[in-house]
């Protein structure tokens, strides 16, 4: 959360987030299906002016569209986007290897370093990376994973990794703890869980879409739609970009004055 | 914070007093005559501040973790799945997640900020210390700047990169160093900023990982929200084999309830077995309870705990146990006796293996070392498997003691039966590596030039507590997580090896 404020004053961090998934669209043959739910720039205009200003910037990074300002936007929020699929017990090495946790999320560039590292660690058999070479972002945008994903260290840079690298959402079986607390505290990525082993069903490379209010997953190049956990009370502190963004909305802690 | 837990020994006295058919848990009134003997003199004082909510008979039982944390939350009672503000006893910070932390607590509560109490943080540069790599050193200066800034009082710095011993203040791998310096404590709620945090359940306090935007949350109040685990109890019984450690008890329950078995779960230590292990073992014990994906592990305060801590703290503490009516999600009993020296085999802790079925693997290298395996008793017990053998190593054998005191401990500890041998001379006949400079080092990686780090495709026998793949540095390095004996003997034959070899 913190790391992705700090981002907001880096204008190019939101754009580059969203623009490969809006160059996505053109590929994807049931994008025009989509377009009907869904508005067809679903990032720049939608929370961004509607919200509180003090999060204005967490918003959109989170949120990749809300079509309804005014409800409880998790009710509303759908990602859309190319997916990256792992397996079992991916852990926080893989996520993140260590010699790369001399870069502090809360500094800015450093920030934006951690995210070209994201899932640098996985095995030689993952033949397609998952950020490219010289590049800080990642075209997919969504990580679809086995059971117990994030297991192993303590180490934020693992959400931060994923969420600066672009990504908005995991969908795994299950998760570790630790990795599912630091995902909502900085409001970096949504830790979806899946009803069952999506991972074996979706190919790295599908494009899906993830409809946060109806916690269901739709996998538009193989036409299937599954289930998902509901994210409960953890989605409007995700949605408000972390848990101090989110207590200062509600008022349990106030606001700093700049 | 006093007032409940004297509450909860009070009537657990009570209780004691008015139901003889509880008596059936051996751990528990062993525990408890320890107990009033060390409380006494804390709570008669207090009784008239006891509150009426937190009088009486405990009418639904705990665990030692609800406890705990209904003690620090400051309510009376506690459940599974309550999430609940908790005052923090300890936080501590390490120069990984340290430098984030440090950020996060200055953009959340202002530049100008002071942390909540600077007698409570605990700030332990550990690893990546003896490296080349700018941005490395730069984070150690982070810590250092903030801790001037902020006055913290535990702070272990380290300015002398090229000789470690000319820095008095410096420990060295935070949760070794946490309990040599007295900041574990028996009920007390300490969080620290690396999955290994749990380590210190050894001393019967709740002990926990957290990531740096809840550290920095903790900085500025001193409190946390948390949910209350449910708890796995592991019972152990039978006299410990002499070709065991914990390492091998803790492996064995990894293989059995899995990667994830305990995930959200607070796991607890008991039986006859646990009673007799040394603090260094019981420490060893909950390391690993994060292999397991748990919250925290603890093992129940006793007599071993309060003579480790009877130099290393003046700080009054209050223990506290499960009570014989708490429940449990569930219950794992092993018979030690029955069990053999085990392996974890690439790429996961819970990769079970005997190590006799491994015996046809050729090693590249063995590491002693890290939170896990690198304290004193971890050293001696290797050395007693050279001394043992007589023998040489047959591969690069490392050895990277926990800390300081560690390492004068390898230098200056004779090892028993050995003729007034120190580990470091029996070390050096076996043709080990010169014990290295203290610090968590090659377990997890970390910058290219880390000594002992995994730079190739190796195999590996390491005393450490993860074997994902590229922990150890490489990608394709296969690491096989084993007791420092398994690790000494596999030394000794250049494959994995069961350390009955030698031992017997």
């Amino acid at each position: 959360m913190a790391a992705s404020l700090s981002c907001s004053s880096n204008p190019t961090f939101t754009r580059v987030t969203v623009s490969p998934r809006s160059s996505l669209s053109p590929t994807v043959p049931h994008f025009l299906k989509f377009l009907a739910t869904t508005p067809s720039h679903p990032f720049r205009p939608l929370t961004a002016g509607s919200r509180s200003s003090s999060f204005s910037f967490a918003a959109p990074r989170a949120s990749a569209a809300a079509a309804d300002d005014d409800k409880s936007s998790s009710t509303s929020t759908s990602f859309h986007g190319i997916c990256y699929v792992v397996g079992d017990n991916i852990d926080t090495d893989q996520i993140i290897p260590a010699e790369y946790l001399t870069l502090v999320p809360s500094k800015p560039e450093e920030y934006e370093k951690l995210g070209s590292y994201a899932l640098i660690g996985l095995p030689d058999s993952y033949t397609t990376r998952f950020v490219e070479p010289n590049e800080t972002k990642t075209k997919y945008s969504i990580v679809i994973g086995g059971y117990n994903f994030g297991c192993g260290s303590s180490r934020e840079h693992a959400p931060v990794a994923l969420g600066a690298a672009g990504v908005a959402a995991v969908v795994a079986e299950s998760y570790a703890r630790i990795f599912f607390r630091n995902s909502v505290a900085t409001g970096e990525v949504y830790p979806l869980e899946s009803e069952g082993r999506i991972c074996e069903e979706c190919k790295t490379g599908d494009t899906v879409t993830i409809e946060l209010g109806e916690s269901r997953l739709i996998n538009h190049t193989t036409g299937k739609e599954y289930r998902l956990k509901p994210i409960g009370d953890a989605g409007p502190v995700i949605e408000a970009g972390g848990i101090f963004d989110y207590a200062r909305k509600t008022g349990m802690i106030p606001t700093i004055s700049a | 914070m006093a007032s409940s837990s004297i509450a909860f020994i009070l009537n657990k006295k009570d209780l004691g007093f008015s139901t003889f058919s509880r008596q059936s848990v051996s751990s528990i009134p062993k525990c408890r005559r320890t107990i009033s003997k060390k409380i006494c003199s804390v709570t008669a004082p207090h009784q008239s501040e006891r509150k009426p909510s937190t009088t009486g008979s405990v009418k639904t039982g705990m665990t030692m973790t609800e406890k705990i944390l209904a003690r620090a939350s400051e309510k009376a009672q506690l459940s599974p799945g309550e999430n609940v503000w908790v005052n923090i006893d300890v936080l501590m910070a390490h120069d990984v997640c340290g430098p984030g932390s440090i950020g996060i607590f200055k953009k959340e509560f202002g530049q100008k900020a002071k942390v909540w109490d600077r007698e409570k943080i605990v700030v332990i540069p550990d690893h990546y210390l003896f490296t080349s790599d700018e941005r490395a050193n730069r984070n150690v200066d982070i810590l250092r700047d903030f801790c001037v800034e902020q006055n913290i009082k535990y702070f272990y710095d380290i300015k002398d990169l090229s000789n470690f011993k000319a820095n008095p203040d410096f420990k060295g791998v935070c949760h070794i160093a946490l309990a040599q310096e007295g900041h574990c404590r028996p009920g007390e709620v300490l969080l620290g900023t690396d999955s290994h945090t749990c380590t210190a359940g050894a001393f019967g306090q709740f002990a926990t990982g957290i990531g740096i935007t809840d550290a920095g949350l903790v900085f500025g109040t001193g409190k946390l929200l948390l949910k209350v685990p449910p708890t796995l109890r592991f019972v152990m019984d039978g006299e410990m084999p002499n070709y065991l450690l914990a390492k091998d008890l803790i492996l064995q329950i990894i293989g059995e309830i899995s990667l994830s078995g305990a995930t959200y779960k607070s796991m607890e230590f008991v039986g006859i077995t646990v009673e007799s292990l040394t603090m260094e073992e019981r420490m060893t014990l909950c390391n690993m309870a994060i292999e397991a994906g748990a919250k925290n592990g603890v093992v129940p305060a006793d007599s071993t705990t309060y003579k480790y801590l009877e130099d290393k703290t003046s700080v009054a503490y209050e223990p506290v146990y499960s009570d014989q009516q708490a429940r449990f999600l569930s219950e794992y009993r092993f018979d030690v006796t029955k069990l053999e020296p085990l392996v974890a085999k690439p790429h996961s802790p819970d990769n079970r293996a005997l190590a006799r079925e491994c015996k046809d693997v050729k090693i590249d290298r063995v590491y002693i070392g890290a939170c896990t395996g690198g304290k004193t008793e971890d050293f001696i017990a290797a050395a007693k498997v050279f001394l043992a053998s007589g023998k040489k190593v047959k591969v690069p054998t490392f050895l990277v003691p926990a800390t300081q005191k560690v390492w004068m401990d390898v230098y200056g500890l004779q090892v028993p039966g050995s003729g007034g041998k120190t580990c470091s001379q029996i070390f050096e006949e076996a043709g080990c590596d010169t014990p290295a400079s203290p610090t968590c080092g090659a377990c997890m990686g970390g910058p290219r030039d880390t000594y002992a780090r995994i730079n190739e495709p190796m195999v590996c026998v390491s005393t450490t507590n993860r074997n994902f793949p590229g922990r150890m540095g490489h990608k394709e390095g296969q690491v096989y997580l084993a007791s420092p004996y398994t690790a000494a003997a596999s030394a000794l034959t250049g494959y994995v090896t069961d350390p009955r070899e030698f031992l017997q």
